[in-house]
């Protein structure tokens, strides 16, 4: 991040207009990111009123999955989601009808449970196979490639290419869950899954296409996670705070919503690290927690009830 | 020729609680039978029953000769048999069109497509693009039943059409049962509205406690037989 070099060297810099104008740029295009850890959250939520605690976990099992891919077949991260996306759905798929429908009903406390031992689960598994070394994947020369959007302003290819993909994953979901028969098909099961099987619906696959759906979103997400920043099996939890955050910051059940929250999230984090590098997180949780004061709603909620 | 639809002597419980016993009716082919009785009778547990939606502990439910007892709702829709819930439960965030597209999710051949739901109730056309809720209760009624329709089902399930709508309203949907029925399938009707379901139906069945009190030809049963078999008097 070459634009904001002078920051993390001089202490209370006096910035001018365009170095904040940098600075929110940077916490918009991170915001995409949190925005697809979010995105996949907020739909399981949203379908079948599970709440995810393995999500984090899953995003850095995705990594993972990356990182054997780009070993094994020699090609680049983001050529790997070929293959990732796909293999993050199919274990989405059977994890939900192998073991998360038993698991759902009027009780929200099983899923809960279940969730949050499957990301022990996860966590020490890769902490077995992959050691507590970090790793991160290279993506070459895209890394570090730039462009001078203003005088003074330089965007990274890279985090530019994840904010689109984000923008995009966000509309595909949108239309998806407004246009299509697999959409339809959520929102009834969502409304009331025993009049959704009267129509010929087996809920049980439709929550499992759901999950499909969510861990090849989550796929997409840990790709472009490792490819920003080092990854260990233990950074799963963070990312589900961020994920959390941003769904609740959006509003619960609007997708562009959750778009907004993790570019809120985002930007809160940029802002707050120029204050003081060690105030990076915690700016953003305060911005997550004044909304959620002011706003427990979130800011575009979809659904009342 | 088989029944369309046979029901054998079932037993049905919420928990320990039991609702049905020993429930037998049989509907035939082209027929409107209409099931009465009394609040807890056990009409609703016997519509969700035969549509799949609870296991009978006892007996058998035969659809076109082949057995469907304990087979899961959302297959039973598949073989030819739909409800329309008690209460209506249309899917509060869908439109009125996705309503009764979802409704032919099944993807079973028959005359009913959107089109022909709009022609049998034109006051759904002209809100077809909203919210289910903003619906009025008849509308919502009409909605239910165009939805189940969309299935293309052989044996329509019908909960209580007339609950909490006005006369009116009720004589308006009754109205087209017959333009429903005259495309080949069959219907069993719950009703509290007695006087409604005589009109309609030809075969009756009178629920009491569980237990089929009275059945037998609309235009045989009196008065006085009905209300011994409602009441238990």
């Amino acid at each position: 991040m070459p634009g904001i070099q002078p920051g993390m060297t001089k202490k209370r810099p006096g910035y001018s207009s365009m170095q904040w104008f940098n600075i929110v740029l940077q916490g918009v295009l991170i915001g995409g990111l949190y925005a697809m850890f979010a995105a996949g959250l907020s739909l399981i939520f949203g379908v079948m009123r599970l709440v995810n605690i393995a999500h984090g976990d899953l995003i850095v099992l995705a990594a993972y999955v990356s990182l054997m891919v780009t070993q094994a077949m020699g090609v680049d991260p983001l050529t790997s989601l070929l293959l990732v996306v796909p293999v993050m759905a199919v274990i989405g798929y059977t994890l939900q009808r192998g073991l998360l429908n038993r698991t759902l009903g009027d009780d929200l406390l099983p899923p809960l449970l279940v969730t949050f031992g499957l990301s022990i689960i996860i966590q020490n598994g890769l902490l077995e196979l992959f050691t507590a070394d970090s790793r991160r994947l290279q993506a070459g020369a895209i890394e570090v490639q730039a462009f001078e959007l203003l005088q003074g302003v330089w965007i990274g290819v890279l985090p530019l290419l994840q904010f689109a993909i984000a923008v995009a994953v966000i509309a595909g979901l949108q239309i998806l869950f407004y246009r299509t028969a697999l959409g339809r098909a959520f929102r009834a099961t969502s409304d009331d899954p025993s009049v959704a099987q009267l129509m010929g619906l087996d809920t049980r696959h439709v929550f499992a296409m759901a999950m499909a759906l969510s861990l090849a979103v989550i796929a997409i997400a840990g790709v472009f996670l490792a490819v920003r920043t080092n990854f260990d099996p233990a950074i799963g939890p963070a990312r589900l705070i961020f994920g959390f955050e941003a769904v609740i910051i959006g509003g619960l059940g609007s997708m562009w919503g959750t778009l907004a929250g993790g570019i809120i999230l985002g930007v809160s984090q940029a802002i707050g690290a120029q204050i003081d590098p060690g105030w990076q997180l915690l700016a953003g949780h305060i911005v997550f927690l004044a909304i959620l004061a002011v706003r427990p709603q979130g800011l575009f909620p979809k659904v009342s009830g | 020729m088989p029944d369309l639809l046979e029901v054998k002597a079932i037993d049905a419980f919420y928990g320990d609680f039991q609702a049905l016993f020993g429930v037998s009716l049989r509907v035939e082919a082209g027929q409107i039978i209409a099931v009465i009785g009394a609040n807890g009778a056990g009409k609703s547990t016997l519509l969700k029953t035969i549509a799949g939606l609870m296991r009978p502990h006892q007996g058998e439910i035969l659809f076109e000769g082949m057995p469907v007892t304990g087979t899961p709702a959302f297959d039973v829709v598949n073989r030819g048999i739909a409800l329309v819930p008690e209460g209506r439960r249309l899917f509060a965030s869908l439109t009125v069109e996705e309503n009764l597209l979802i409704g032919g999710q099944s993807h079973r051949p028959g005359p009913w497509t959107v089109a022909r739901i709009y022609d049998l109730f034109p006051m759904l056309a002209e809100r077809r693009h909203l919210p289910a809720p903003a619906l009025s209760g008849g509308q919502q009624q009409m909605a239910a039943i165009g939805r189940a329709l969309m299935a293309n089902p052989q044996l329509l399930l019908c909960d209580e059409i007339s609950l909490g709508l006005a006369p009116i309203v009720v004589r308006d949907i009754y109205a087209q049962l017959p333009q429903i029925v005259a495309e080949g399938l069959s219907l069993i009707v719950v009703e509290q509205d007695i006087a409604q379901a005589l009109r309609a139906a030809s075969h009756v069945y009178c629920l009491q406690e569980g237990r089929v009190a009275l059945n037998g030809p609309a235009r045989e049963l009196t008065r006085e037989m009905i209300s011994a078999a409602y009441f238990g008097v």
